[in-house]
């Protein structure tokens, strides 16, 4: 059982002219076996909060705490983050030339497992994941992300979802750029990866097409950086109906 | 700073041609040639040195001969390497074959004793050979001369050199490619030694149908200069050249220099050439020149092009390693590495291509990762 608690943390995103707030009192808690989805409009601050977690150099938090199993998230530096359980798909990923899906995939479990998995049985884990995924095995030997699709480096972040299981995955728009039936390989992904490991998610979204394929426990709605509304699977479609609207109105602190 | 000239000519080429070295002046910072190159460092080379010994060449099929008895086709372009000729006493000599196909390399070692070494290393690649060369430089004091290739008419030749060597030492390097009808040449350059290094590459194409690839790594770390100087010179028809290198900089004080020179000649209709530079600078405080110059005497071609870059770890890259569980030692080292992979993987020779990649890895102070494939 872990738990992911965020308490009322307002950070800044350093700019070439100069830091601007973005976060402002965000509040949540994200047990084990429990799935969030957060939404709101664009600009919100929804990425923020994703790239707050995970420790992204270019934000600071200026008050408020996030701990993992009581853990002080913010004291550790962005590899101990994900070593510690915390997990972020993310929204545009990164391509990095020259190294390999396969070596950075082998690489990255090490770091998560503690040891370096025996060659063998990590090939073998590896197909399979890929196959699960539908992903050409092709795929392993390719430039990490680069020259990839939009929906290839979706599914290629939740490959690595699948292989590292974390204690606790945030998801930044992994429904954009895909189509159908990329939405519903990758949605039955993540859901295998949370019947597997009883992990907690959030998910971020702008849309709610996503959460026809992943049922949230709970829905918040962002805006303005921070959660405005928190209800059931509900919420999200009357966000759907009748769009943000409404919680955009609200004058920024 | 780049340029790309149709006319006026800039004329890249060599202005003077001489075995003589009374036909050049003494280089100084404020030549066009020798701005960016250490001159005090190098200065050992601008004047003949009685004492100096000679490099000596060993190898499988390498023969040393009096430099008296080598009728090289290529002709000193400046103080050092005129003199170098002038007084080299022995040279080595590489003969491959006409129609030989050698499966394994060749593997010649250029090693000296002296404080001060000239150096005269001839290659011949006979009509429609095949062949790998592998020359390793390795630098216990001074060394300046020259590396002469000449690739026959059809022959494949391909020469993986590495040089590396004390930062004490100083190399001044002419590597001058003389491609035949149809030959192909690929030439891999590892830069990873020696203190103060100005190397010259230049290739010229006898006949139509030329293809040079020119491939090169180096390292530079503090108190070295790493400089590369190529010279492209298309006068033949149809001919295709490419140049692709790259340098990584490690810590406060290291210095590289790149100048990509390609001249497509008039007559040089069909040409096909492409050249570029990229750089890494590991740390704050070292710096990379980079210049490539391209000048067209003719439009009628299938492809000209260069570029040049140089830039720090992006950031971008880093985090996304990191926040897969990755040390920033662990991601730098994967970043690196893979900076490095694709030139490393045109060489076209594993086992070379691995041993530099460890070379690289060891002088990062990373040790590489396995791979995944068995
Ligand atoms: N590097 C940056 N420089 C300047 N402004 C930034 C930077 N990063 C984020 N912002 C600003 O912070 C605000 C929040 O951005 P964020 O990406 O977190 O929003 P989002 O809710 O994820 O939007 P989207 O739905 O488009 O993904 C926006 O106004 C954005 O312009
Ligand atoms: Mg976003």
């Amino acid at each position: 059982m872990s738990s992911l608690v965020i308490t009322d943390l307002h950070a800044q995103v350093h700019t070439d002219t100069g830091p601007k707030d973005i976060l402002r009192g965000v509040t949540l808690t994200i047990d084990s076996g429990r799935t969030h989805a957060i939404m709101g409009p664009n600009g919100s601050g929804k990425s923020t909060l994703a790239y707050v977690i995970a420790g992204h150099p270019r934000y600071t938090v200026t008050s408020g705490t996030i701990t993992l199993d009581g853990v002080d998230v913010l004291a550790m530096s962005v590899d101990e983050r994900a070593r510690a359980g915390l997990f972020l798909a993310m929204q545009y990923p990164v391509e990095v030339p020259g190294v390999s899906v396969a070596n950075f995939l082998r690489t990255a479990v090490t770091a998560a497992r503690g040891e370096a998995p025996k060659l063998r049985l990590w090939i073998k884990e590896m197909k399979e994941a890929m196959a699960d995924l539908q992903m050409d095995p092709s795929f392993a030997e390719r430039n990490l992300n680069e020259g990839f699709s939009g929906g290839e480096k979706k599914r290629l972040e939740i490959l690595q979802l699948s292989l590292l299981r974390p204690k606790i995955a945030i998801l930044d728009e992994t429904d954009s750029g895909l189509d159908v039936d990329a939405l519903r390989v990758v949605s039955e992904g993540v859901n295998r990866y949370r019947e597997a490991t009883g992990a907690g998610t959030l998910l971020i979204t702008h849309y709610t097409r996503i959460l026809r394929y992943i049922t949230p426990d709970v829905v918040h709605v962002f805006s303005d950086g921070r959660i405005v509304e928190t209800g059931g699977p509900e919420l999200a479609d009357v966000l759907e109906a009748d769009g943000y609207e409404r919680f955009t109105t609200v004058p920024s602190a | 700073m780049s340029a790309i000239t149709i006319a006026p000519p800039m004329d890249l080429a060599p202005r003077v041609h001489s075995l003589d070295p009374a036909a050049f002046t003494v280089p100084t910072a404020r030549d066009e040639e020798w701005r960016f190159s250490p001159v005090d460092r190098l200065k050992q080379f601008f004047d003949a040195d009685p004492a100096a010994g000679f490099v000596t060449a060993t190898g499988n099929g390498v023969n040393v001969v009096p430099m008296s008895e080598v009728a090289s086709s290529w002709i000193p372009i400046d103080l050092a390497s005129a003199i170098a000729r002038a007084n080299v006493k022995k040279a080595g000599v590489l003969e491959i074959p006409a129609q030989a196909q050698w499966a394994e390399p060749v593997i010649v070692d250029l090693t000296t004793i002296e404080h001060n070494s000239y150096q005269h290393l001839e290659i011949v690649a006979g009509q429609f050979s095949v062949a790998t060369v592998v020359i390793r430089q390795t630098l216990t004091g001074n060394v300046s001369g020259s590396i002469v290739i000449n690739v026959g008419d059809g022959a494949h030749l391909r020469v993986i050199t590495v040089v590396e060597g004390e930062f004490s030492t100083a190399l001044a390097l002419q590597m001058p490619v003389i491609v035949g009808r149809d030959a192909t040449f690929i030439g891999a350059l590892a830069t990873l030694g020696g203190g103060a290094v100005r190397i010259q590459s230049s290739v010229q194409y006898t006949a139509p149908g030329g293809r040079a690839e020119l491939f090169g790594v180096f390292l530079s770390d503090a108190g070295q200069h790493v400089e590369h100087r190529i010279f492209v010179h298309h006068d033949q028809p149809h001919c295709v050249s490419e140049v692709i290198f790259k340098g990584a900089l490690l810590n406060p004080g290291a210095r590289s220099a790149w100048i990509g020179d390609v001249l497509v000649r008039k007559d040089a209709i069909g040409t096909e050439t492409h050249q570029s530079n990229r750089n890494l600078l590991l740390s704050e405080g070292s710096r990379a020149d980079s210049v490539p110059n391209l000048e067209l005497e003719t439009g009628d071609i299938v492809r000209a092009g260069h570029a040049s870059a140089t830039g720090r770890f992006d950031d971008e890259q880093l985090f996304y390693l990191q926040s897969r569980g990755l040390t920033l030692d662990e991601a730098r080292q994967l970043v690196v590495r893979g900076f490095f992979a694709d030139v490393l993987g045109r060489i076209g020779n594993d086992t070379w291509r691995d041993s530099l990649l460890v070379t690289i890895s060891d002088r990062l102070g990373i040790s590489p990762v396995e791979d995944t494939d068995e």
